[in-house]
């Protein structure tokens, strides 16, 4: 099961892996597809944000098992999709990356710094954008641009929300 | 069978995780595959989504109305109301006096196609990516609506159906990246399709710099596409500028997409043919006494 614990093997096993109370990563899943579905309607500036990948970056970090980051982000890209009018897979393959990258990352170094919060999620952004247009251009043929403006403000003010988002999500940590 | 070392395990998962989504991805239409996975995600999530639009709106109410210049707000509210009343007496004044069909057609529209059913809708939620232009209304299949039907609000064209789940459907806005509809200029009758950019403002297409577009200039459907009826507005330009080989031409939604809250699907897919005053047997003279749509459930 995702909230259950495991051990690092090797050089990395000095880094904390987290666990969290009992249907934490299902719930904050289904409030950030919620919110994200939601909040636009009020306030459609805030269609920007990209929850459910913020939410995919911060369990992949913590939890920092590969398998079971990349497997996370394939549900919530799923998810995503089956709430979008893209085709099924679209966000999966890109969410599934990030949650392997993620958590391979995580694996290795020590994110806990809201710095390191900060650049991870404007890296993980880029990437995801990247995965995102190169779908579009390879399997799907539609044109898409690789980058604009209104992109690099996203990855910033994602990055910035990322920040006080994972503070919130740690309280929902298992004490160790 | 050679194993495989546990350090490539998740490598090796994360490549067939990718390629089953790829291999998904290439064979997948969405008229058919992947609709039971998104009725389960959407009719799981619904429910959730009307309580959320539901108490959005109570706590937007209470804040509007206890919190924030109560009496402002209610007179506020009120004098908008006066107002568009008005806006529609002074629009019906202007076509009787110009007599022009197409400003009758559009003010009787609801009149002259009393046999068009039309069904009042709740937005109860948006898209789950920012990369598209889509929302859910409260009202599905059980409701009568069916893809590919029009979507509008009496300030002019929303977008279309795309998907109808039972008890909810999904609209792509005409701000989408992939939303068109055919439509023409009010003045000079030029047909042209309009489209979504993915930004707020739309996109007057194929239009030929030796056509005169001047800013301003009303947009309205034209019923080419056989979705939405003709002499809808769609919009009205902002900004023209040249470009090789077509116009540049901007043009500002007439509905206000980014902030929907109620909309009227028009639940026929066949082609609309709005009738002529003359057609319909009305005096040009005659005052024009829309109907109510049904009102959305709360």
């Amino acid at each position: 099961m995702m909230n259950d614990t495991f051990d690092l093997a090797g050089a990395e096993s000095h880094i904390e892996v987290h666990k969290f109370r009992g249907g934490a990563i299902v719930l904050a899943t289904g409030l950030a597809l919620l919110v994200q579905a939601l909040i636009p309607i009020y306030f459609p500036k805030a269609g920007i944000l990209d929850l459910p990948l913020l939410i995919t970056i911060y369990f992949a970090l913590s939890r920092r098992n590969p398998s079971t980051g990349l497997l996370l982000g394939t549900m919530i890209g799923l998810l995503q999709d089956s709430l979008s009018k893209v085709p099924l897979g679209f966000y999966g393959i890109a969410k599934t990356i990030i949650g392997y990258i993620a958590s391979s990352i995580g694996a290795r170094l020590d994110t806990e710094h809201p710095a390191a919060r900060f650049a991870l999620t404007v890296l993980f952004f880029v990437v995801h954008q990247g995965v995102t247009v190169l779908i579009k251009r390879l399997l799907l043929a539609q044109p898409e641009v690789w980058f604009t403006l209104r992109l690099g403000i996203a990855a910033g003010v994602n990055a910035i929300v990322a920040v006080f988002l994972f503070l919130l999500l740690d309280r929902l940590r298992r004490p160790s | 069978m050679a194993a495989i070392p546990s350090r490539h395990k998740s490598l090796v998962l994360l490549a067939g995780v990718v390629l089953i989504q790829v291999l998904f991805l290439a064979v997948q239409k969405r008229d058919s595959q992947g609709r039971l996975i998104r009725s389960w995600t959407v009719g799981a999530i619904s429910p959730f989504e009307r309580s959320g639009a539901w108490g959005f709106g109570r706590v937007r109410d209470v804040w509007r109305h206890y919190f924030a210049l109560q009496n402002t707000t209610r007179d506020n509210e009120e004098l908008l109301r006066e107002n568009n009343a008005l806006k529609l007496q002074l629009s019906q004044l202007e076509s009787k006096a110009a007599e022009a069909d197409r400003l009758a057609a559009l003010l009787n529209f609801r009149r002259l196609n009393r046999d068009v059913p039309m069904l009042g809708a709740r937005v109860i939620g948006a898209s789950a990516d920012a990369g598209s232009a889509t929302v859910f209304v409260d009202r599905g299949e059980r409701d009568g609506i069916r893809r590919n039907m029009a979507v509008i609000t009496p300030d002019g064209v929303v977008g279309k159906v795309i998907e109808a789940f039972s008890g909810s459907a999904q609209v792509l806005l005409l701000t989408d990246k992939d939303s068109g509809v055919g439509a023409m200029l009010a003045g000079s009758r030029i047909q042209k399709p309009v489209g979504g950019t993915g930004e707020p403002l739309l996109l007057l297409k194929y239009v030929t710099n030796d056509d005169t577009v001047n800013v301003g200039e009303r947009v309205v459907t034209s019923g080419m596409d056989r979705i939405f009826p003709k002499d809808l507005p769609v919009g009205t330009i902002t900004e023209v500028k040249p470009g090789n080989p077509f116009k540049q031409i901007r043009v500002r939604p007439a509905a206000n997409l980014e902030r929907l809250e109620e909309v009227l699907v028009l639940l026929t897919l066949h082609p609309l043919e709005v009738q002529k005053p003359a057609e319909a047997g009305i005096e040009a003279g005659e005052k024009s006494a829309p109907e109510q749509p049904q009102v959305p459930k709360s």
